[in-house]
């Protein structure tokens, strides 16, 4: 099994088994799973899951519902301790580390029903995500050291910088919960942008848009890929997004990959068109 | 400009308001009680006020803030207290000066409390909502059957400290030198305690409580806190530790409690452990809630009427309990009434509204 020491700027291979962008080939991949499964008593939820995300690439992660794909989410940050395989992440190896620090080591997602900070402003929200970034002590924030009101400062910048990406520096001193439902789906985005990853995860982003907020959604994400030079992977049902943006799309049934490709390799998959439509009856 | 720029952000200039409506309260009382203007039950109270509003702010960090339901904080006052009193008695000959020693026993007492949340925090904060409940008022009862058991003294040879397990034992077996007193006496708590606690001192504490809170809840740190609270899972997902922020809050709490209890236990000459029972846990929970979560102005308010409120019901003698329950009520009913609630908004934004205007014709 291949495995891979990172370094920023060093160029390693991606392995040669796995499909990622043509850009993204002579660098190292921002993710690699490897033979990754979890049982829930009996239920092989994931099974024997292989995936290699590229350093710039925008994938997809499509199938049926109650295929395991939330799970592969949850698998990949740690929400669930894995049964068996392997995650590297930007080369390091994920065992026993918790959600919190698999996001220090640069991976960020959003949740399918929106989690927000809801008592909290949009500002205060994206600073949360800005904790690890710009930090500094407890005892500091209590005496109001200078180092704080730097860090402050910067925060609030930056936050509304990353709010302007989608035009939402003016909503910074709203409530949270109390957002339009498409907003709060935008600032769960920026709240993960703010904590600095090399890979996104978006848990179904386009879920409850109306097909003009979902086209502004296409733009967006490949926006982000393009401003923050990161990966990102994306669970959805809106074939028409995830055939467009998505450079490569894994096929989930059953919690195993029954196909892997690009869009068009997947449109014209057999497995796949039977995974969604079922199989067709002889005549 | 910048500080101008700080003045016109909007938690600033509340906190400042905070700060500023305390030190106006202080300044009135002061004055007040130098000219014997307040009556004898309530000049009494002073300082267990002063020492209840720290209580109820440093709960509010925890209940409110870190969204955690703790039902042992008197716990961490017993703590503070006991530790503050033996702190002030073991160094009145060091330190002879009352002020400096009491700021002394007030930062041991924080300290000792502190130590106590952070321990009894390792095994709570892997719990939460109705049980952490459950195990905080448990450790509430075991700290104080703990203290119940101790035996404190202090000679010219240093501290003695037995610990009363089987109930056989009692001041004699600390074998005092000759000069020496004892401090804690067992189930009987502590007494002779010389009275250092002064109204002014327990006005500096609420300061640098108040200091303490509100510049946590503003910081890093606070938001990280609060992030927990509202949503535990996405805060994970942001690279914050829940546990270790959790217990921040606690330890920063019951460290604010300890030092709260050092001034209390300063304050009175004779002290039993029974006073730091469930029931005084409860009420500061009530001042707490009745004040509002996370809202430190309502505990301070809270905290100040319901301990003058029984002393001034003394009248009622018998009756004085169910009053008090009765004017709890009704503070509940009101302040959760909606017509009540618009009315009082609508009269805040009218205020605001002609503010505005003032504001841009000058």
């Amino acid at each position: 099994m291949p495995k891979f020491e990172f370094e920023r700027g060093k160029m390693v291979p991606v392995p040669s088994h796995s499909i990622v962008p043509e850009r993204d080939v002579n660098s190292a991949p921002v993710l690699e799973a490897l033979h990754l499964g979890i049982d829930f008593g009996g239920l092989k939820a994931v099974d024997d899951f292989n995936l290699t995300i590229g350093r710039t690439e925008i994938a997809g992660l499509i199938g049926p519902n109650g295929a395991g794909k939330t799970t592969v989410f949850n698998l990949l940050t740690k929400v669930y301790a894995p049964t068996r395989g392997t995650i590297l992440l930007n080369g390091h190896d994920t065992s026993g580390k918790t959600v919190h620090q698999v996001n220090r080591m640069g991976i960020a997602r959003t949740f399918q029903n929106i989690r927000l900070f809801d008592t909290m402003t949009v500002e205060e929200n994206v600073k949360v995500g800005l904790h690890n970034t710009k930090a500094y002590s407890t005892l500091s924030g209590i005496l109001r050291t200078p180092s704080y009101w730097k860090r402050e400062r910067e925060a609030h910048e930056r936050a509304l910088e990353l709010l302007s990406l989608f035009d939402m520096q003016d909503l910074a001193n709203h409530q949270a919960g109390s957002l339009p439902y498409g907003a709060q789906r935008r600032l769960e985005i920026v709240r993960a942008l703010a904590t600095n990853p090399s890979l996104l995860l978006l848990d179904e982003p386009a879920a409850g848009m109306n097909p003009s907020e979902t086209a502004d959604l296409m733009e967006n994400i490949v926006k982000i890929r393009d401003t923050f030079n990161i990966a990102i992977m994306l669970i959805e049902h809106d074939m028409n997004l995830v055939m467009n943006i998505c450079e490569g799309i894994c096929v989930l049934n059953f919690g195993r990959v029954i196909a892997k490709g690009t869009a068009e390799e997947i449109q014209n998959n057999e497995a796949v068109i039977e995974a969604y439509l079922g199989k067709q009856k002889e005549a | 400009m910048a500080v101008m720029k700080f003045l016109r952000d909007k938690r600033t200039r509340r906190d400042l308001l905070t700060y500023a409506l305390v030190i106006a309260v202080f300044a009135v009382v002061y004055v007040m009680q130098a000219n014997h203007m307040i009556p004898r039950m309530i000049a009494g109270q002073l300082v267990p006020i002063c020492a209840y509003v720290v209580m109820a702010l440093s709960l509010n960090l925890v209940v409110g803030v870190a969204g955690d339901l703790s039902l042992g904080h008197a716990g961490f006052m017993s703590v503070g207290a006991y530790t503050g009193i033996v702190a002030a008695m073991g160094l009145s000959e060091v330190i002879p000066d009352d002020g400096l020693r009491l700021i002394v026993a007030m930062a041991v007492g924080a300290a000792s409390a502190a130590l106590a949340g952070f321990l009894v925090g390792i095994p709570v904060l892997r719990l939460s909502g109705d049980y952490l409940a459950i195990v905080t008022l448990a450790f509430g009862e075991i700290i104080k059957e703990i203290v119940t058991c101790l035996i404190v003294g202090v000679d010219e040879r240093g501290l003695h400290v037995l610990f009363n397990l089987t109930g056989s034992l009692s001041v004699s077996d600390l074998n005092l030198a000759e000069g020496g007193i004892a401090i804690i006496k067992g189930a009987q708590g502590a007494s002779g305690v010389s009275v250092i606690s002064t109204f002014a001192a327990g006005f500096l504490l609420v300061m640098v409580t108040l200091v303490v809170v509100l510049n946590l809840v503003r910081s890093r740190t606070g938001r990280a806190i609060m992030a927990v609270r509202d949503n535990r899972i996405a805060a994970e997902s942001v690279g914050i530790s829940t546990t270790r922020y959790r217990m921040i809050a606690f330890v920063v709490s019951a460290a604010l409690a300890g030092a709260a209890g050092a001034l209390f236990g300063n304050g009175f000459s004779q002290l039993s452990a029974t006073k730091f029972d469930f029931n005084t846990s409860i009420l500061i929970l009530v001042f707490v809630v009745l004040g509002g979560l996370g809202n430190m102005r309502g505990s301070m308010v809270a905290a100040i009427a319901l301990t003058i409120l029984p002393e001034a019901l003394r009248q009622f003698s018998d009756y004085r309990m169910l009053v008090y329950a009765v004017v709890l009520i009704l503070v509940m009913i009101i302040s959760n009434n909606d017509t009540l609630k618009s009315a009082a908004h609508r009269v805040a934004s009218r205020f605001a509204s002609r503010r505005k205007e003032v504001g841009a014709d000058a």
